[in-house]
């Protein structure tokens, strides 16, 4: 009986875990740990203050600083949708070269973005230009 | 089968249970000849986004939304002020509730950065004070309005603070509050504030 109620569990967990197939879930943890906080869970960001990611021009048009924005933030004044942003983003410099490929596939898949998978290749190239 | 019985005796203890309307006092109580009083948030002079001077002449007769704040924060400000933005754009029309911004780090939040932050933030003004003023002050009041202000040069935010939202009556008096992150808190508190608005403003 106990047995049976076990490979019962078992087989509910095995299902479920097959369901769940979002392939981005690295990347989305680290995304919630790293960014959610300004960025939001739906990536809106916050009003005129925090650049949205969600349907981003900003992310189809610098594909190659994304990395690095992550890894040692951003002080800038930028246009995003046409907004205007000037606050500061600070880096995340314990982010590891994978860590940061996962979070920038997770926002490129999030939200109805449609950016693009990205390599780890890309991601070294990318730190390579802006390395401190 | 007798659980079932328990738990339907329970539901129903519940249902009975429903609080009377109104929202209590929550301020703590002080003894002023032997009778407790309830504290009242004492006096204060703050600097708002367009250097008007927010004092209590400044809430008279309203209530108001507090919270505490900084425009780098990288933890919880966001999400909170995403909600005070939303309960702003709830009550709009509402002259008899304003909502008050205190930045805990007025070093950097400068009238002028306040301001930038407020327009871009969609503050409408006389409606939504972003203010700053000294530190020790602003520490203070904190305390007062049941939230807690450190600074930590150990945490990532340089500060320890808690994201509470506070809702103080005409009388000075806190009648709600909620953890400003949490969005389910957050919508309990909305219906707090149509409660007291509905009880007692309106
Ligand atoms: C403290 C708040 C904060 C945190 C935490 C934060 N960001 Fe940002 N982010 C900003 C701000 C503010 C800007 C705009 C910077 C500027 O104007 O120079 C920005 C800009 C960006 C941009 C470029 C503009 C856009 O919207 O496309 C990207 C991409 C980005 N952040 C991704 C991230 C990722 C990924 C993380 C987590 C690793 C993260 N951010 C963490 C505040 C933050």
């Amino acid at each position: 009986m106990k047995l049976i109620s076990v490979l019962f569990t078992t087989m509910v967990f095995i299902f479920l875990s097959a369901c769940d197939t979002n392939p981005y879930k690295h990347g989305e943890i680290m995304y919630q740990n790293f960014c959610a906080s300004c960025h939001m869970d739906d990536g809106t960001g916050l009003e005129g203050n925090i650049p949205p990611l969600a349907g981003a021009d900003y992310i189809t048009q610098h594909r190659s600083n994304l990395a690095c924005i992550i890894r040692y933030g951003m002080q800038d004044t930028i246009s995003v949708n046409g907004i205007i942003y000037n606050n500061a983003m600070p880096g995340v410099p314990q982010l590891t070269d994978f860590e940061i490929a996962n979070i920038l596939n997770y926002i490129n898949h999030s939200w109805g973005n449609d950016y693009g998978f990205v390599t780890i290749d890309e991601v070294r190239a990318s730190l390579e230009k802006c390395k401190q | 089968m007798r659980i079932f019985l328990y738990l339907s005796l329970l539901i129903f203890i519940a249902a009975c249970n429903s609080k009377p309307a109104g929202l209590p006092i929550l301020s703590k109580q002080h003894e002023v000849d032997g009778k407790l009083v309830y504290d009242t948030i004492p006096s204060f002079s703050f600097i708002n986004q367009d250097s008007q001077i927010i004092d209590k002449s400044t809430v008279a007769g309203k209530a108001y939304i507090t919270d505490f704040f900084f425009i780098s924060c990288p933890t919880i400000c966001p999400i909170m002020q995403q909600n005070m933005l939303s309960i702003q754009n709830r009550f709009l029309e509402e002259d008899k509730l304003l909502l008050i911004s205190h930045s805990i780090d007025p070093k950097r939040d400068s009238v002028v950065r306040l301001k930038q932050y407020a327009v871009n933030l969609g503050a409408v003004p006389d409606k939504w004070h972003m203010v700053t003023g000294k530190k020790d002050e602003i520490y203070e009041i904190a305390d007062d309005y049941f939230n807690l202000v450190l600074e930590d040069p150990t945490l990532p935010d340089g500060f320890d603070h808690s994201g509470r939202l506070i809702l103080v009556d005409q009388n000075a008096h806190i009648r709600a509050y909620c953890n400003g992150t949490d969005s389910t808190a957050v919508k309990a508190f909305i219906s707090s504030i149509e409660t007291f608005l509905h009880d007692e403003i309106d």
